[in-house]
């Protein structure tokens, strides 16, 4: 699947939700099945300067594929990773950095996407194009 | 004047605010507090009708917005009982006043000397410190709090000496809402030969303070806790202290005589009001303060102490919910965390609701570190609020629990 099929996939599952309790019970479920990131993983290198509640994002280049594994101390924040990763995690560097995040909008999540936020979303998008504009250079 | 909150809140024009497609209920009083009409009517009643720069001009707009300049640092200089109108310098706010404080002091310190402050302070009231010390070789030592968030002011008494220049503490700790017991720190700093700096930050809006009854050598406040506009505060010194202390910033209207050798400091308070000031937030800060007095201090402050007893009895009914620095010298503000649950996922949920709280380390992380927690969700209550937002509150929190565990 391509990484628009996997966007499109995400639009259409959150059409679905009437309002906003939905929407985010949905991103309660999804962050329980987010890939557990080891303890060690949670240093300071690893962290995204967010304020409010912690952010750990890892990422490795595997057979030209980057693997990311992210967690927060926040459940809401732990969903919206685990969106982000659905869509961004095993995909080339190239993949990537081409890719756009107007999704996040459509999904009814743009309030998420202010600096002023400090969920970390706006820093965690923009720590996964580095890491793929820095692999991509390998 | 009787308290009538309905007609209060009239004054308000951001309650009527949707938030959500709910009615916004403002809990974050203790960051910024809300704006009445006659405060945003004074700003562009300047701008419209006598906007000019002070102190200079001969022309007439100029001694208007002088005087009423001049009239707004009275009108506070009489609120805070200060002796003298020049003691109350303008500044950007408390951070403002803070840097000129310490950097005021950076020739008066040396090596071997002592500079004290609270464990309870924000983050901008430890940072000024940290650097003048470091560049002056002194030492930074902290008076601890115990496990209710107090000060421990036994531990005070142990560190306070000779050797202690400056003691400088919030009068209202900003994370937890606990006052403390500045009266005895004072006393007992000035045993010692000691200056006191109290950053007034969270206790002005919520009751009297009396500068010459506490004796408190410098104090500072910020105008937008006080219903009145942002970027604008001030800081009180007693005048022989304001004139020992060297000014932050270089420019005009702080200087007498300027030639290339050598500059002459204008005398108080235009030593430390460089440049052209924020003469519309000065003069909305004198209209805040009329509005809160016409309110009255003591209507404020009994409403404000049945509303933050009634939040604490509802809150503390929420199974998991843990209150830090309950005690009982404290002013409207709750700090609390439900078990399990991260303080900014309750906080994003509540916005849902309408509810504006605030969340995270609130700039204190050495008293969350003491807590050994994240953070907490910090309700902020003001003589705005109502009881009935209170049980919304509540309502909002149950559902925020059963949706996040």
């Amino acid at each position: 699947m391509t990484i628009e099929n996997l966007k499109q996939n995400l639009i259409q599952d959150f059409s679905f939700f009437e309002d906003w309790t939905q929407r985010y019970e949905y991103m309660i479920e999804l962050s329980k099945g987010l890939e557990k990131m080891d303890e060690q993983m949670k240093n300071d290198k690893n962290i995204i300067k967010g304020c409010q509640s912690k952010v750990w994002l890892h990422a490795e280049l595997n057979e030209g594929k980057i693997k990311f594994l992210a967690d927060s101390e926040a459940i809401i924040t732990r969903g919206i990773i685990a969106i982000l990763l659905t869509i961004f995690n095993n995909r080339t560097p190239k993949e990537i950095i081409e890719s756009d995040t107007n999704f996040i909008e459509k999904i009814g999540l743009k309030e998420h996407l202010s600096p002023n936020r400090a969920n970390g979303l706006y820093s965690m998008i923009k720590q996964i194009k580095f890491y793929a504009i820095a692999f991509s250079k390998k | 004047m009787d308290f009538d909150i309905k007609n209060i809140r009239e004054d308000f024009p951001i309650l009527k605010k949707q938030i959500n497609g709910k009615k916004l209920i403002y809990f974050d009083n203790a960051a910024t507090s809300q704006t009445p009409n006659c405060v945003i009517d004074s700003i562009s009643d300047y701008y419209k009708n006598y906007n000019s720069n002070i102190h200079r001009g001969v022309h007439s707009l100029s001694e208007e917005a002088t005087e009423a300049y001049e009239d707004s640092r009275e009108k506070i200089r009489e609120h805070f009982n200060a002796k003298h109108k020049e003691e109350i310098i303008f500044t950007s706010g408390t951070t403002h006043s803070i840097n000129i404080v310490s950097n005021g002091f950076v020739k008066l310190i040396g090596e071997g000397d002592e500079i004290i402050v609270s464990g309870l302070e924000h983050h901008s009231n430890i940072v000024p410190w940290q650097m003048m010390c470091e560049k002056n070789n002194a030492k930074l030592n902290v008076i601890p709090i115990n496990d209710d968030g107090e000060l421990d002011l036994d531990e005070f008494k142990k560190i306070v000496s000779k050797k202690t220049k400056i003691v400088f503490l919030n009068h209202v700790s900003n994370a937890l809402g606990i006052i403390n017991p500045i009266e005895a720190i004072i006393k007992l700093s000035h045993e010692n030969g000691a200056y006191v700096l109290i950053d007034g930050a969270q206790s002005a809006a919520h009751f009297k303070i009396d500068l010459q009854y506490l004796d408190i050598d410098f104090f500072t406040a910020s105008a937008h806790k006080l219903c009145g506009p942002t970027g604008i505060g001030f800081l009180y010194g007693k005048k022989e202290l304001l004139n020992k202390i060297q000014p932050l910033m270089g420019g005009g209207e702080m200087i007498s005589d300027v030639t290339f050798e050598k500059t002459l400091y204008a005398d108080l308070p235009y030593k430390f009001e460089a440049g052209t000031p924020n003469i519309s937030g000065v003069i909305a800060f004198g209209v805040a303060i009329d509005y809160l007095n016409k309110i009255g201090f003591n209507n404020i402050e009994k409403y404000e102490l049945e509303l933050l007893d009634y939040a604490t009895s509802k809150l503390k009914k929420i199974d998991g919910l843990k209150i830090y620095g309950d005690v009982k010298n404290k002013t409207s503000v709750i700090s609390f965390n439900i078990i399990g649950i991260h303080s900014y996922d309750i906080g994003s949920i509540l916005d849902k609701y309408g509810v504006a709280v605030r969340t995270g380390q609130h700039c204190a992380q050495p008293i969350m570190d003491y807590f050994n927690i994240p953070g907490t969700v910090r309700v902020s209550l003001s003589f705005l609020n109502t009881f009935d937002e209170i049980d919304t509150l509540c309502e909002a929190l149950l559902k925020a629990k059963s949706m996040l565990s």
